[in-house]
């Protein structure tokens, strides 16, 4: 089968027409196979939802009990038959619960691996290359400039300011979902064990990795207790980016602007945004990775998808490896 | 290069005076010699380097990038040394030698690298850097950190790490040179004070206090000078032991934009004054305002028309020395006589002394600041007979009583968010007056004010840019502002001058927002061609 038969993108999402499902898919639909928890990928209102446990938790999280009409649990590395289709189901490293999904019939198999990462996180499985004809990559960070720094160092300069501003308090932008609770993990094994003050829009969330057995230490509502403000002095307070630029950050004293973002790389990123202290962590593969995972698979097909395609193409054509970008709507790369 | 990368990346990105000179502080007492040294003439512009050319930087990455890849990276990054640092892979082969990657190390090397070898050193040096480092070291070698920190910013930070107070830094500045190692064994007190070679060093200058309420009425008018506070740059004029330097308030050597200034001065001693241009009140031409003096200012090269059409002068307000004997010590009044003599006898066109003004009362002396009879005054100076000449701003022998500030009212068009502790506020205004386009009143921006008002102002400001947005481009909102709704607030500024690079025309100084006018309808605001008058010193009423 023509790896274009067997998937191909509508306005409703990418679609397997053998299968009758989509993935990912941006408006409600019959049969949804969702990669991850990510607002902008697992929506609400689908008949029927295929996904991790974890990401099935997070949606009934984010968006209530009746967040779909039914619900199955894919099983990592099980394979299972939708209509003509064969899908599984495999670890990305995106977030808690992430998964690639290779999807296959007649031969060919597509994997498409929704936002993926390559580095260790404390917080999720890593990714699991999985041999495939056409590899649909995300390129969030699909230029040459993208080279994340080990995220230890990153976490070791938000420490160095907390010594060097023990009155201030330091405020964390951080994606409430997978962002927030890697930092503070990572915070946690740099030896940081002072409470942590977290938004409102983090605990639900929070709690859940804490009963999945990820340990997040000492977390407290970001809330006044009393008229003391001087408790935030010196301690690091994690909410959404929004979070940061809304009257909610009034009440803490003095504080430092940080955002824990693979964007905070290019300086004039951080400057527009009022980011003192920018810490490059991203969820997404850096340039190296997504060439090293291309590499690595080795398939006889590229599709690109949400982000910077055009440099991430060429490096295929380079290569000479056969690659296309494949123009998928409503997919955000901003929130990283 | 490491720290002195990471101190670069955390001061381009931290906006207050104080968390920068911690930083700074910090950097210099973690850093060993002659490292911070180094970084502190970096950051203070000593420093001289061959420079490398960019072009060079250029074809340095496409020796192992493809073009096309480079070219939609540095249209993403938009900065070339940060492309570069970013997108740098270190090749396989990449020379193994193994560098010293200290800042001093590596100043050296380029410093004693002959031409022929510059490539091949750029190119080995990026290959063992980390992308931080490698930002800073291209930085470095392409001339302009950028990093918004001034010169005098980085002394205060020096002075800080032996607690000293800044003016002792600033007298030592121009005597020493990086990597300032004997400056900092000082500071630590591992070493003596370093003793100058130099004569011609500046001495920090002495500063007043602004008068404050009620400070005068425990004064008698009888202990006091009076000189007008004239609106050029505050300079110090040195020759001494045969070398003349011109210096700036702060220290800053600007022998260079007036070599007319110094090949005039043609005595023994050190004057304190004003500099400014347009005619000596001894050649009876008038003096020419802040912004003729704009047009000399920050020059490397001055051009002979650029003497004719804006000729300098200095207007003498204190002398330090006298020929080489230091007279700080002596009373004002004993300087100043020693001042007019040395005045009377150098060139009319370069120099006249600051005339003082006879008063009886204070109230009297506060009618003449109010109406100031030289559109050049900005209002005036108090100086106590007796003052030694002090370094610094101690409050009671100088004080400084300026002219009211002028005001208009004008309309809130564009608010930006604050950094630091106002982060979450739209404490950033742009603001507007009425001016003719295409047949109607239209707003035109003339100004920006981020001080001014209370804390309660500005919860008051940051609410009517919140409920009034009309568009917003990144950090920045634009808000309603139309004849009969919008937010007028009544803008002080200390002066205004013509400008090229702003669209209305003319730059105002300090304005800041004195009140806010919320019984006023945008309608109400100024117009443009009020502020033009101002510039054109027409009074009115």
């Amino acid at each position: 089968m023509k790896p274009d038969a067997l998937l191909f993108p509508t306005p409703r999402g990418l679609f397997c027409e053998v299968g009758q499902f989509y993935v990912d898919p941006v408006q409600p639909v019959e049969r949804a196979l969702i990669t991850h928890g990510h607002a902008d990928h697992a929506r609400s209102g689908h008949r029927h939802v295929l996904a991790t446990r974890e990401t099935l938790d997070i949606m009934r999280i984010r968006y209530g009990e009746d967040f779909c009409e039914s619900e199955q649990v894919a099983v990592l590395g099980e394979r299972l038959a939708i209509n003509g289709a064969t899908v599984s189901f495999h670890p990305a490293g995106h977030v808690l619960g992430s998964a690639q999904i290779a999807v296959e019939a007649q031969g060919t198999r597509i994997v498409v691996s929704g936002d993926y990462k390559r580095r260790r996180d404390p917080t999720c499985l890593p990714f699991e290359p999985v041999s495939c004809d056409v590899f649909i990559t995300e390129a969030t960070f699909g230029l040459p400039v993208f080279h994340h720094p080990d995220d230890r160092h990153e976490v070791a300069k938000l420490l160095t300011s907390l010594r060097q501003f023990p009155e201030r308090a330091h405020l964390v932008g951080a994606y409430a979902l997978g962002k927030a609770q890697r930092v503070i993990a990572l915070l946690r094994e740099a030896g940081h064990d002072a409470p942590i003050y977290i938004h409102g829009a983090l605990t639900k969330l929070c709690d859940y990795y804490q009963t999945k057995g990820y340990d997040l230490g000492d977390l407290r509502p970001a809330t006044i207790v009393g008229k003391d403000r001087q408790i935030f002095a010196g301690a690091v307070v994690i909410g959404p980016p929004s979070a940061f630029a809304d009257k909610w950050a009034r009440r803490f004293p003095d504080p430092v602007s940080i955002f824990a973002s693979g964007w905070m790389l290019v300086r004039q990123r951080a400057k527009q945004r009022g980011v003192e202290l920018p810490m490059i962590i991203s969820d997404h593969c850096d340039w190296a990775e997504l060439t090293q995972t291309i590499r690595e698979i080795a398939p006889s097909q590229v599709w690109v998808t949400h982000g910077r395609e055009e440099a991430l193409v060429r490096w295929c054509e380079l290569q000479g490896i056969a690659a296309r970008p494949l123009h998928l709507v409503g997919y955000d790369d901003e929130g990283e | 290069m490491r720290a002195f990368a990471e101190l670069l990346d955390r001061l381009v990105l931290t906006p207050q005076r104080n968390a920068k000179i911690r930083l700074l502080t910090d950097y210099f007492r973690a850093t060993p010699d002659p490292d911070r040294g180094y970084a502190l003439a970096a950051i203070a512009s000593t420093l001289s380097l061959n420079a490398v050319k960019p072009a060079l930087l250029r074809e340095l990455v496409l020796e192992r990038m493809d073009e096309v890849l480079f070219r939609y990276s540095y249209d993403y990054v938009g900065d070339l040394a940060e492309t570069i640092s970013l997108v740098w892979e270190p090749t396989a082969d990449a020379d193994r030698k193994e560098y010293d990657l200290s800042l001093g190390a590596i100043i050296h090397q380029l410093q004693s690298v002959s031409r022929s070898e510059v490539r091949a050193l750029v190119r080995s040096l990026l290959d063992q850097m980390d992308s931080s480092s490698r930002f800073a070291f291209l930085k470095l070698v392409t001339g302009g950190l950028r990093i918004g920190v001034s010169a005098r910013l980085a002394k205060q930070a020096v002075a800080d790490v032996g607690g000293r107070d800044i003016g002792d830094v600033e007298t030592l500045w121009h005597g020493l040179s990086p990597p300032y190692t004997e400056l900092f064994q000082w500071l630590e007190g591992k070493a003596e004070k370093p003793a100058l070679k130099t004569p011609a060093v500046f001495h920090a200058v002495m500063l007043a206090t602004p008068v404050g309420d009620n400070d005068l009425a425990s004064l008698d008018p009888a202990d006091f000078a009076a000189e007008w506070k004239w609106d050029g740059i505050r300079v110090q004029l040195a020759n001494l032991g045969g070398t003349r330097r011109l210096y700036s308030r702060s220290g800053d050597d600007i022998s260079g934009t007036f070599p007319d200034i110094l090949e005039a001065a043609d005595f023994e001693g050190v004057i304190d004054g004003e500099l400014l241009v347009g005619g000596t009140s001894r050649t009876n031409r008038a003096t020419r305002t802040f912004s003729d003096l704009q047009q000399r200012l920050n020059r490397k090269t001055v051009s002979g028309k650029m003497l004719e059409d804006y000729p300098a002068f200095v207007r003498g307000y204190d002398l330090l020395f006298s020929g080489t004997t230091d007279i700080r010590s002596d009373g004002f009044l004993a300087r100043r006589e020693k001042l007019a003599n040395l005045v009377e006898a150098a060139s009319p066109v370069h120099f006249d002394l600051s005339p003082l003004v006879p008063f009886s009362t204070w109230e009297e002396l506060d009618h003449l600041r109010s109406e100031p009879p030289d559109p050049v005054i900005e209002g005036i100076m108090l100086k106590r007979l007796d003052s030694p000449y002090t370094s610094g701003r101690a409050k009671g022998p100088w004080f400084k009583w300026k002219r009211n500030p002028y005001n208009i009212d004008a309309v809130l068009m564009y608010a930006q968010r604050g950094h630091g502790k106002r982060s979450s506020y739209y404490s950033d205004f742009t603001f507007g007056v009425w001016t003719e386009g295409d047949g109607k009143d239209v707003l035109v921006p003339v100004g920006k004010a981020y001080f001014g008002f209370t804390d309660a102002e500005l919860e008051v400001l940051d609410r009517f840019v919140r409920n009034n947005t009309i568009e917003r481009f990144g950090p920045v909102r634009s808000v309603r502002a139309e004849a009969d709704f919008g937010f007028v607030v009544e803008v002080a500024f200390e002066g205004i001058n013509r400008s090229g690079r702003h669209k209305s025309g003319v730059a105002m100084r300090f304005p800041r927002i004195s009140r806010l006018r919320t019984d006023k309808l945008p309608r109400d605001a100024d117009r443009l061609e009020t502020l033009i008058a101002m510039i054109d010193g027409v009074k009115l009423t």
